[in-house]
């Protein structure tokens, strides 16, 4: 039995792990976070995990539960360290995860942070992830916990907690992860939790209604500049390369028959460069700021992912420039920067850490990027 | 856990008299019809309504019941600025103080919003109190209203109403008064002070929620908010509220009659919490410096160093119910517009005593406040709070 915070957005996952824990025999707390500070006529209930429907979701959850609910204001917080270097890492032609950024900055760690200094011996989440001791599910705090992916694979978070330390996982517990998404709807169903239907939210959750670029737009000026294939040639013109991102296919305006992908965004001189699928083809990253949940660097073979929902690909992690690099034994197409690049274990079950992309193999022809934001 | 409740000036418990009332009422006729059932439902509400009359000494004629001090306040303000507007077919005057409760200050700046007033808002002083003069400084030729509160319900700051009322009498302007806060240890009293509207919120001092008073003197035109089957002298429409009318008045009357009572045992709890508190370092006490110019039931302090949402987390987890902020439409804690006005800043906590606080109570939450302060204080919880703002 624990002191447990759980993070509550209002959706279903967050309530049943409170659920969960409640029936574990924890004394579950509710803590909602109010992180985009959108304005009341563009939240969209049920889109992102901001609006006020939701605050009231997760609140109707806990009173159901009988636990304590509070809501945090961290849209100070969220604005700066999520939203402000979002919109930044756009204009730099690199393509941000802010999942991975709120979980680093905000919503896991620095929630687990203070939790820890209110008195609480671990931090909740509905994370599609779980934790192992010595092979066994964990339902209590302590040190040597693994990372594991879900068992429901479709719903597998474990991505965007790679940034987890051995230290953080220690005061971490995640219930739903054993649980397939359609085992979490019986559960809330059973518990009558009145989101047990509610739609999962793929959505950023601060652009409610997915029009990313809409919302660049509002933040960063129009910079207009030329679309090239490989050999130079201008197929068009764009108005700021904010609206690309490497292995981009739609919307690039181009009058063509052959099927063409953005390979290459450079801020600097604001060219956005086209080209077919074979030049995304990508077999190495540099990565920064590299983060291990097992406390070090992987030896030997591994798995690496480059995307959230993305299928991991045979590697190996070696020294780098940057922190380290990962070598792929087969390509990757359409390998973004700022994206994070996710080291599993070779059997594929383990998310042993991970990094930001700030360098990696570029189509031929062009020399290396690599650019000052990470 | 047994929880000690310091928030009465949200909501205090239910005094036995209206409880009473209010199950003797629950099953009572239609008061507007015609039968002998219906006859006896009205005996009931006329009978509240000469209570408060009684009570709060003015006539039973002036006396209408509301769903709460939102509604009385809204009545009042948007009811008089919109019978002038017809009388004048002008654009009129309000003027209103910056630490009013919202259901005064958001109806005034709807009205100017959409062009039905000209609005005036009134600074208050650095303790929270409206000076007299301040409020006759922004007056104008055709000022049709002024909205002074008769205690702030953050810093239980009173202000001097008799005096605001003779001089607004001798310049023809009305006065309203938000006396939601006050009427529980202030002897309020509508023909004494002069005021021409007056609000009350009955959950504030011993009736059920959902119940209020709005106060309208004769001769103060008023323009409905509410149209229907035109009770209440077709100023409020909507069936007569039988069993919470009766429960309001009965909870006001036994208030009314305890009251110098427990502003005395309050006044003694109060203070004895203030002189405790701001013994601890980074804890002052805010608001008006004289006991006569604060609510005997409030006491406001300013802790430095503690971050509001780890203050209200830690103590509920020992039991003690206070007000650490008021919360935003998701539920968190916001500035508060009333400090800020007030140039106040700090991590507000509110204690609020009321007619069922004990000395067990006070002694308990002093306790936990002297503990957990100093402890909220410290270093481990001011570093996490850096990471997080």
């Amino acid at each position: 039995m624990a002191q447990v915070l759980v993070a509550m957005s209002g959706g279903v996952d967050s309530a049943v792990a409170a659920a969960l824990l409640v029936d574990q025999g924890h004394e579950v707390t509710g803590v909602h976070l109010k992180l985009a500070d959108l304005p009341l006529d563009e939240q969209v209930p049920g889109h992102g995990c901001c609006t006020l429907d939701d605050a009231q979701d997760a609140r109707r959850a806990a009173q159901v539960l009988g636990i304590p609910y509070y809501v945090w204001d961290m849209s100070e917080v969220f604005e700066r360290e999520v939203q402000t270097p979002f919109a930044e890492s756009y204009a730099a032609g690199v393509t941000p995860n802010p999942c991975v950024t709120c979980n680093e900055r905000v919503k896991y760690a620095a929630l687990l942070e203070r939790a820890r200094a209110l008195g609480f011996e671990a931090l909740a989440t509905g994370h599609h992830a779980r934790l192992r001791r010595a092979g066994a599910p964990v339902v209590e705090p302590g040190e040597g916990v693994e990372l594991h992916r879900a068992v429901d694979g479709a719903k597998d978070q474990s991505y965007v907690l790679y940034v987890a330390t051995p230290a953080q996982l220690a005061h971490t517990l995640l219930p739903v992860g054993e649980l397939t998404k359609a085992q979490v709807r019986e559960v809330a169903v059973a518990r009558g939790l009145r989101v047990a239907n509610k739609p999962d939210s793929y959505d950023v959750c601060f652009i409610p209604d997915g029009d990313t670029a809409g919302y660049l737009s509002q933040r960063l000026p129009v910079a207009t500049g030329p679309i090239v294939d490989a050999d130079g040639e201008v197929l068009g013109t764009h108005d700021g390369v904010w609206r690309f991102t490497v292995g981009q296919r739609r919307g690039l305006g181009l009058d063509h028959h052959e099927r063409r992908f953005v390979t290459d965004v450079d801020a600097d001189t604001a060219t956005v460069r086209v080209g077919p699928r074979e030049e995304l083809a990508c077999r190495w990253a540099e990565l920064a700021a590299p983060s291990w949940t097992t406390g070090r660097p992987p030896e030997g073979p591994v798995r690496v992912q480059v995307r959230a929902h993305g299928r991991s690909v045979p590697g190996r992690v070696v020294p780098g420039v940057h922190g380290v690099r990962v070598e792929l034994d087969e390509p990757v197409y359409g390998l973004a920067l700022g994206q994070a690049a996710v080291v599993y274990s070779p059997d594929d079950t383990v998310c042993v850490g991970g990094g930001r992309v700030v360098a990696a193999e570029r189509p031929a022809g062009l020399p290396v990027a690599t650019p000052a934001t990470s | 856990m047994m929880t000690t409740y310091l928030d009465h000036a949200a909501t205090t418990p239910p005094r036995p008299e209206a409880r009473a009332a209010l199950s003797q009422w629950l099953e009572a006729a239609n008061a507007s019809a015609t039968h002998l059932a219906g006859q006896a439902a009205r005996t009931v509400v006329e009978e509240a309504r000469e209570q408060v009359a009684v009570a709060l000494r003015c006539s039973p004629h002036e006396v209408v019941f509301t769903s709460g001090g939102t509604e009385a306040d809204n009545l009042a303000v948007k009811g008089v600025v919109w019978a002038a507007r017809e009388r004048s077919r002008s654009v009129p005057h309000l003027v209103t103080t910056a630490v009013e409760h919202p259901a005064v200050l958001d109806p005034a700046r709807w009205l100017a919003a959409r062009g039905d007033v000209r609005l005036t808002v009134v600074a208050p002083r650095g303790d929270g109190c409206v000076e007299v003069e301040a409020v006759l400084d922004a007056l104008e030729p055709d000022t049709v209203l002024v909205s002074v509160m008769a205690a702030n319900n953050e810093l239980g700051a009173v202000n001097d109403l008799p005096a605001l009322a003779a001089e607004l009498r001798r310049r023809g302007v009305a006065l309203h008064t938000d006396a939601v806060q006050a009427v529980a240890t202030l002897d309020v009293d509508v023909t004494g002070w002069g005021v021409d509207a007056l609000a009350l919120s009955a959950h504030k001092f011993g009736g059920p929620q959902g119940v209020g008073v709005a106060v309208l003197r004769r001769g103060l035109g008023v323009v409905p908010l509410a149209h229907g089957g035109g009770q209440d002298r077709g100023v409020r429409s909507g069936t007569f509220a039988v069993a919470l009318d009766a429960a309001c008045a009965a909870a006001l009357t036994a208030a009314v009659a305890e009251r110098a009572q427990l502003r005395a045992r309050l006044q003694a709890w109060t203070d004895r919490l203030a002189a405790a508190l701001t013994a601890l370092e980074g804890v002052t006490r805010s608001g008006p410096a004289s006991s006569a110019e604060r609510l005997a039931s409030h006491l406001h302090l300013l802790l430095e160093g503690v971050e509001p949402a780890a203050l209200s987390l830690t103590l509920d987890r020992a039991g003690v119910a206070a007000s650490s902020g008021s919360a935003c439409g998701a539920g968190a804690a916001t500035a508060s517009p009333v400090l800020e006005a007030c140039g106040l800043v700090g991590t507000p906590l509110r204690l609020s005593l009321g007619w069922s606080t004990t000395n067990q109570e006070v002694e308990r939450a002093l306790e936990v406040l002297l503990d957990v302060v100093p402890r909220l204080q410290g270093r481990s919880v001011s570093a996490a709070v850096e990471v997080m703002s």
